[in-house]
């Protein structure tokens, strides 16, 4: 038994790295200082539905095939295909993301990771507006308001508060989690109470009401002293009910609450009473506790990237911060998911130019969102095959995209079971990265951070980068043999 | 007054149940449980006379889907319904990107209706009968 401390954990864009882990007969046993997902992913190692061998579809069910023959047979579908999509990246590490862009290149494919469903908008936003950004490191130890837009990282970065932003004890700015503790206290006993209430144990003087929006009056904690947490969404999420204040918008009407906040920040009067459903007055209580504050962040996530308007929220929200400092100091970050879809795009960036949505079709990297983004290509029916690495599209893209995507020949690389490799025609089983191989990922605030490998893959398995790599040579001498007979 | 059918407004996101299911496997239980239920607003599912647990059918121009209906336990979001990501919520979510690459997985026009006997199909005979597969 051996317990390796400082784990690096291959889950969402928080990438913890102080992880502990006990490794017991060549398998995680137990793991400490991680969230439930953390857990989950550091077990499924060795769990049942690991991927094991190499498969090919033959009569419509799934056979083993050796490595080798899965090799040569995907080489020669990539090299044969006018208009591959190579989709996924987003779940290994930069070694591989490196390989893959090479492999693009080379069979003039499109190259395109999750980001496109994710935080593609937002990239669109920057690439019009620049982002005023900050590391977690300046957050945790110096933001004293911080604000959630759209996203809920009590279900999605469940660690994010404790480590980065209101829960941590930074070396300006102290933990909020002795008030958070006190406030689940007098919810539980108001809970207790209405048990009781019901049980009929106590005589009944809260008959049950239905909660309506609206009924949230900024209080007066926004004068409070130390670190303030607001968290702006359409529905009260997991992280709303942590939250000082919770602003309950309209769906679909960031913008304007957002257009609406800038208007205040500029001292300008709001001539109407509500703005996306939200009372004027309670914004300008929002706006002053912006402005009132020594360093404020606000993090987004899907809420603004996936709702009506897109990346048009994230160029609004972008200028806000903008105002904002000229008054104070403020800064913005997006909530990346996966945990190296930063990576992707980094390395995407420097190879070619282009975080994602890259076409290699003429010969050099071409980037038109909207175009040469892979759900577009699979609506208009254009990709003759696909290899998907690391994600799992057909769980996560509409269904009428992944229709044509299972139409083609389909290369899977992922160490599960999942829903694409349930309906791919080859399917490559590979190591975990950050649990059986070590490598490279990107925080979500572009802190490049070591992945360990802590045990060893199952015998005979190879690594993505491994696989990808023997792909891309095969592909070369399939090329090289058409030059040839030319 | 309890009404046949609704229309309202599909979003689709993330649970903590969910995270955990797709991290321990897509084919645990856990993982199924987690992502074939739709939160609804209390006074939506009253209107359906829905108890929590009951199925419902979710239709869009993209199709339907049957799922459990679970009553939304914080606050209110009346005119909203909530599946958390996965194969069952994508087989009714809209396509259009807005030629940004984006499509549209928040802002889906659905109408729900009731389908207390129709049973949820497994991720095996929902890719079966979605994909031939």
């Amino acid at each position: 038994m051996s317990i390796i401390k400082s784990v690096t954990c291959p889950v969402c864009g928080c990438l913890c790295d102080d992880i502990e882990l006990t490794i017991a007969d060549g398998a995680v046993a137990q793991v400490k200082n991680g969230c439930a997902m953390c857990e989950a992913k550091f077990f499924s190692h060795n769990n049942e539905h690991r991927l094991t061998t190499p498969l090919i579809r033959k009569d419509g069910k799934l056979v083993p095939i050796s490595y080798d023959e899965a090799i040569q047979k995907s080489a020669k579908i990539l090299a044969n295909a006018n208009y591959p999509i190579l989709y996924g990246w987003s779940s290994t590490d930069c070694e591989a993301q490196r390989i893959g862009v090479a492999l693009a290149e080379e069979v003039g494919g499109v190259l395109d990771n999750t980001a496109v469903v994710c935080h593609g908008p937002s990239i669109l936003g920057v690439q019009d507006v620049g982002i005023p950004t900050c590391t977690l490191g300046q957050v945790r130890h110096r933001a004293d308001l911080i604000i959630y837009w759209g996203c809920d990282p009590w279900s999605a970065h469940p660690r994010h508060l404790e480590r980065y932003t209101s829960f941590t004890d930074g070396r300006f700015e102290d933990s909020e989690w002795k008030s958070y503790l006190n406030k689940v206290k007098a919810a539980a006993g108001r809970k207790k109470l209405r048990s009781l209430e019901r049980k009929g144990v106590l005589k009944e003087r809260h008959p049950h009401i239905a909660p309506i929006v609206g009924d949230n009056k900024p209080p007066e904690i926004l004068n409070k002293k130390g670190r303030k947490l607001i968290v702006v969404d359409v529905r009260k999420s997991m992280t709303a009910e942590m939250a000082d204040y919770f602003l309950q918008v309209e769906y679909g009407k960031d913008y304007e609450l957002i257009q609406a906040v800038r208007a205040l920040v500029r001292d300008q009067e709001l001539d109407v009473e509500k703005v996306a459903g939200v009372p004027v007055e309670y914004l300008q209580q929002l706006t002053d506790a912006m402005t009132s504050c020594e360093f404020g962040v606000i993090f987004f996530g899907m809420g603004l990237t996936q709702s009506a308007g897109k990346f048009r929220n994230i160029d609004v929200a972008i200028s806000l911060i903008r105002d904002l400092n000229m008054r104070t100091k403020f800064a913005i970050l997006p909530m990346r998911g996966h945990f190296n879809v930063t990576g992707a795009n980094t390395v995407f960036t420097w190879q070619s130019g282009y975080p994602y949505g890259v076409d290699f079709s003429m010969g050099y990297p071409r980037y038109n969102p909207g175009e040469t983004t892979v759900v577009d290509i699979l609506m208009r029916e254009e990709s003759d095959a696909g290899l998907v690495i690391a994600s799992d599209p057909v769980s996560n893209f509409p269904r009428r995209a992944v229709e044509h995507l299972v139409k083609n020949p389909l290369i899977v690389i992922d160490p599960h079971m999942n829903a694409t490799s349930l309906v791919g025609d080859i399917i490559f089983p590979s190591s975990i990265v950050g649990i059986e191989k070590e490598g490279t990922a990107y925080r979500m605030d572009h802190v490049p951070l070591p992945l360990k490998k802590v045990v060893d893959p199952p015998a005979g398995l190879l690594s993505d980068e491994e696989i990808l790599t023997r792909i891309l040579n095969e592909v070369q001498k399939i090329k090289l043999k058409k030059l040839e007979v030319a | 007054m309890v009404q046949e059918k609704l229309n309202l407004i599909l979003l689709t996101g993330r649970t903590i149940e969910q995270g955990v299911g797709k991290e321990s496997g897509k084919s645990t239980d856990l993982y199924f449980q987690s992502t074939t239920m739709v939160y609804m607003d209390e006074t939506d599912m009253n209107k359906l006379s829905l108890k929590n647990n009951d199925h419902v059918i979710l239709s869009t121009d993209e199709g339907s889907v049957v799922l459990r209906a679970v009553k939304h336990p914080r606050g209110a979001m009346p005119g909203l319904v909530y599946i958390p990501y996965g194969p069952w919520a994508n087989a009714i979510c809209s396509t259009k990107t807005t030629s940004i690459g984006m499509p549209s997985f928040k802002g889906t026009p659905v109408e729900v209706k009731p389908a207390l006997d129709q049973p949820i199909l497994t991720l095996k005979e929902l890719l079966r009968k979605e994909f031939g597969r």
